[in-house]
């Protein structure tokens, strides 16, 4: 009896294995299983310290721009707040603007980094698919983006009033993601 | 040849797998002698359909018809003709037929040289290949068809990724297959014997050329795999510990295990059980390496690359095979009983503890590919293992292993004296022990133990024939007498194991390359090791499909020439990429290695590396396979040659 | 098909492309060649997060790029392998280290070799102990049939 179990085993450990990967084949169809996708370290915590340079555009000043600096400090104002990286050599970045330019429209304060971007080519790429932020900053270098532990644009972190990550999306914006969002935002106002 | 007729073939050869599959396990159940006879028949005309199928594809690359969809996308009217045929393997559905075609190839084997098998064996071992060519046939036919057509015809092709237009990993994948495929020989005899529920010392003769054949392709697959990523990713390594890499280690770490155990059942009657299920464990880790990789699964550790559908279709695949096979395991093992016994220490008991130990380097090697995946899954932890993880666990375990290498063959079987095979060794002990404390003096310890296993490994393997020669113990000529009646298989083992060691050398030796990176103009030298690397020029040169950009170096050492480096930089305007084109000069003993990188201001980045005895890896590895390739030679090993040689007693008789 | 071909083509593209651009630049060299490697040991143990199963050391990744600045930086302050490691991984939690810590959801990954030994030396124990158990004594029937064969 305890021979025949043994001999057993190494189709028991086989099917474990088997459903362990059928299980993670059919997470990723629905999205919910990605072994590529790095995690952040952020939600729950408050926003790292960082200081960037504003990023001013005459033309957008009566699209509600402001030319200040973007400060860490800034982001625990009192609202919760949705901070997008981008940079304007993205191409997600293009497929998701619909979305955040709706999320504005609805009234969402929006902020963006632009990551490793001309100012040039920022305003460039703002004027072709419209400009869903209020504050902008430039992280040139791109070590603000690493303290938030950004592997790539865009990447959305949702803010709330006290600076705290509440929430995170990595990769461009879905409908599902912005719905999500909005609704978190809300919990968090 | 139009790829109509190509898809025709395909799907007739699936009709043959089914009836191979079908009728000579049949026959074998039913003992009905004439359904067993027609086992070669099917397997052979299996072989013709596939062979044309694949004809039909190379036909359609080499031909640039871009009416088929693999071959425009993988293909241009300017590719050299080599990758043109080399292209037809180097995409996801052009290797799933050359897969399909090397099964064929097996079952043709069988059936071909099997000729002195038991019937009964012989028929259920070509029906166990047609039963596994069945799935991946229907899965090449309906998953992933490589003869699509694309309407309209595109005027010329993608063309191919340049890093895989090279000689070498030309012919890696077919040499890598055939190592993989290979070893479902041995386990169409596993299953075959499960089946006979009989496993005995003829059947371990049977299996260990068909296994030795497999593993020797296989190390000869890995080796052009490694020798390629040296000198074409341009910075000097040989191994990454990627899953795909780790994909191919684990069916040659068991296959050598299996190589090993099939011995014991040959010459004692032991271990049948545990042979069993390494022909099984190896087939299935072959099988899920090739095809895990394009579930998308561990695929997706590199890329988003990944169609859950395609990976649904191969995981029911492999269920099938592997599950079946394990089932069919656990229900019939108990039937074989192990006769031979032995003391733990002895000729067996070397075996087993190199089966153990190998076994536990490929199942560490295996969590450690496959866990951050569980981990994720089933506790959310993101985690990575790299490098440094299977550096730091692989190394100890596979220390016991050379030391049982040189330590084994010196054991008597059934029961031995330890102290008497070490006092055997001793001068290969105390030269092992002399090379790692020399090799102390100037290096790390690692390196050095490295070097000291791989003079016990070498010199091990040359004491073995010394002591079977019994040379300067009796007369010389007694001695060469002796050498010239030595068993081929003997040599192999030697050769294979001496190889090993040869590759451990050069493994140590890479560990102490140094490096230079420079920006260097025209005119200047750098420096490095002793040699002195000087820009002669930077100039640009037309190739085929590409514009390459190329650094001229003069090497000297002491002032005396020694070789001109040419490096380059491959520009691809289909494909919009760039590849760096390594230079190497090698001594034999080290290589000088050159990459050429960005340009500034007139002065080009150079990457200098100086990497002492890196030729010896992949020259081990040759070593290995050939002593593999002269075992095979071994009459005593020849497919049923003991049963032809009694036939032909009892004729004289 | 077609786009399903096209995106594998281009996995394929970018798991293999990578390591090409890895040329290296001289000026993101420590002078000090203690320090530099140092630094070079390090970074082989941090992940390229952008790339597959690389190293920042290997890989030619912008961000790879910037985290061997910052690696390098961080060694010519003074700081020791643990402070920057965990700086890492402050940032991009375990993920980041290619030599995974010990912790509760890594400890079956760290105790796989002990583990594989143990079942590997446990097997051939339990097999060898009942390989060289007696058999069991011939019964009545057997002992007839012995004396029939010894005496016909």
């Amino acid at each position: 009896m305890r021979r025949r179990l043994l001999l057993l085993a190494p189709l028991g450990a086989a099917a474990l294995a088997g459903a362990g990967f059928l299980a993670m084949l059919r997470r990723m169809r629905t999205g919910r299983f990605d072994p590529r996708g790095v995690p952040t370290m952020l939600l729950g915590k408050p926003v790292p310290i960082f200081a960037l340079p504003g990023f001013a555009l005459p033309g957008f000043a009566s699209a509600g721009f402001a030319s200040v600096d973007l400060a860490g400090a800034d982001l625990a104002g009192g609202r919760p707040i949705l901070l997008n990286f981008f940079a304007s050599w993205c191409a997600p970045c293009v497929a998701e603007n619909p979305r955040l330019m709706a999320l504005h429209e609805a009234g969402i304060p929006l902020w963006g980094i632009a990551y490793k971007d001309r100012p040039d080519a920022t305003a460039a790429f703002l004027g072709r698919h419209g400009n869903p932020f209020t504050r902008i900053g430039r992280d040139d270098a791109g070590l603000t983006a690493i303290d938030f532990g950004v592997t790539g644009v865009p990447e959305t972190f949702l803010i709330d009033a006290s600076g705290v990550v509440r929430w995170h999306l990595s990769g461009p914006l879905t409908q599902e993601a912005a719905d999500e969002a909005a609704s978190m935002l809300r919990q968090y106002a | 040849m139009s790829p109509e007729l190509g898809h025709f073939a395909l799907a007739l050869a699936v009709a043959f797998a089914f009836a191979q599959a079908i009728l000579p396990l049949w026959g074998a159940w039913r003992r009905d002698a004439r359904l067993m006879q027609a086992a070669p028949a099917i397997a052979i005309g299996q072989l013709v359909a596939l062979g044309t199928a694949y004809a039909a594809l190379v036909w359609a690359a080499v031909t640039d018809d871009f009416s088929v969809l693999n071959v425009a996308e993988n293909s241009h009217t300017l590719k050299p003709l080599i990758y043109k045929i080399s292209g037809s393997w180097g995409n996801h559905e052009g290797s799933i037929l050359l897969w399909c075609l090397i099964l064929a190839m097996c079952g043709g084997a069988v059936a071909v040289f099997g000729r002195a098998l038991p019937a009964s064996l012989r028929a259920r071992v070509i029906g166990v290949l047609g039963l596994s060519a069945c799935g991946f046939e229907l899965f090449a036919l309906l998953e992933s068809n490589p003869f699509a057509r694309l309407w309209p015809a595109p005027v010329d092709g993608r063309d191919m990724n340049p890093l895989l237009q090279d000689p070498g990993l030309a012919f890696h994948p077919p040499l890598l297959y055939v190592g993989y495929v290979g070893f479902a020989i041995p386990f169409a005899f596993a299953i075959a014997a499960l089946l006979e529920g009989r496993v005995d010392a003829a059947w371990g003769r049977w299996v260990r050329p068909w296994t030795l054949a497999a593993w020797c392709c296989l190390t000869g697959g890995i080796a052009l795999g490694s020798w390629w990523s040296y000198y074409e990713l341009g910075w000097g390594g040989f191994w990454f510990w990627d899953p795909v890499e780790n994909a191919s280690l684990l069916p040659w770490l068991t296959g050598t295990a299996l190589l090993h155990s099939a011995i014991v059942v040959e010459k004692r009657e032991a271990l049948k059980v545990w042979t069993i299920l390494l022909a099984i464990g190896t087939f299935s880790l072959s099988l899920s390496g090739t095809f895990l990789v394009r579930s998308g699964i561990l695929n997706s550790v590199h890329s988003f690359a990944s169609d859950p559908s395609r990976g649904v279709f191969i995981l029911g695949l492999l269920a099938l095979v592997i599950g079946g096979s394990l089932l069919l395991f656990a229900l019939r093992a108990s039937l074989l009983s192990s006769s031979g016994l032995f003391a733990p220490v002895s000729r067996e008991g070397a075996l087993v503890l190199n089966n153990i130990l190998l076994c536990s380097i490929a199942a560490v090697v295996m969590t450690g590919t496959i866990y951050p995946l569980f981990a994720d899954l089933l506790f959310g932890a993101k985690i990575s293992v790299g490098p440094p993880f299977f550096n730091a666990t692989v190394l100890p375990l596979a220390v016991p292993v050379f030391i049982a290498m040189s330590l084994g063959p010196a054991l008597s079987w059934k029961r031995a004296d330890l102290g008497a095979a070490v006092l055997r060794l001793w001068w290969v002990a105390v030269a092992a022990v002399a090379a790692g404390l020399f090799a102390l003096i100037g290096m790390q310890a690692l390196p050095a133990l490295a070097f000291g296993a791989a003079v016990w490994i070498i010199l091990g393997a040359i004491g073995e024939v010394v002591e079977r020669i019994r040379l300067f113990r009796v007369p010389v000529a007694a001695s060469a007498a002796r050498f010239a009646g030595l068993p081929r298989g003997s040599f192999g083992t030697t050769l294979a194991h001496a190889g090993m060691g040869v590759t451990i050398a050069g493994i140590a030796g890479m560990s102490l390359a140094q490096e230079s990176i420079t920006l260097t103009k025209p005119g200047e030298g750098v420096p490095l090791a002793g040699y002195v690397f000087t820009l002669v020029d930077l100039h640009d040169a037309p190739g085929p499909n590409y514009a390459s950009r190329v650094a001229d170096l003069r090497v000297t050492r002491d002032g005396a020439p020694v070789a001109l480096l040419s490096p380059s930089r491959r520009t691809f305007p289909v494909q919009k990429m760039t590849t760096t084109e390594a230079a190497i000069h090698t001594t034999g003993f080290s290589d000088l290695y050159a990459v050429l990188g960005d340009e500034r201001d007139g002065a080009a980045v150079l990457r200098l590396h100086y990497n002492p005895l890196a030729p010896w890896i992949w020259f081990g590895a040759l070593i290995m396979a050939a002593g593999g390739g002269i075992s095979l030679a071994d009459r005593r090993l020849r497919v049923g040659a003991p049963m032809r040689a009694r036939a032909s007693a009892a004729a004289k008789a | 098909m077609t786009r399903r071909a096209v995106v594998a083509a281009l996995a394929l593209l970018l798991a293999l492309a990578t390591p090409a651009w890895a040329i290296g630049d001289p000026a993101e060299r420590l002078p000090d060649p203690a320090l530099e490697a140092r630094a070079a040991e390090l970074g082989g143990q941090l992940r390229c997060l952008v790339c597959q199963n690389e190293s920042i050391e290997d890989s030619g990744a912008d961000l790879a790029r910037d985290l061997r600045h910052i690696v390098r930086a961080h060694i010519a302050a003074g700081e020791t392998d643990s402070q920057i490691i965990a700086w890492m991984t402050a940032r991009y939690g375990d993920f980041v280290r290619l030599r995974p810590p010990f912790n509760p959801t890594t400890a079956l990954l760290w105790a796989s070799p002990f583990v594989a030994l143990l079942i590997g030396g446990g097997a051939a124990y339990a097999s060898r102990r009942r390989a060289v158990a007696p058999p069991p004594p011939l019964d009545a029937a057997e002992q007839s049939r012995l004396r029939e064969l010894l005496n016909p």
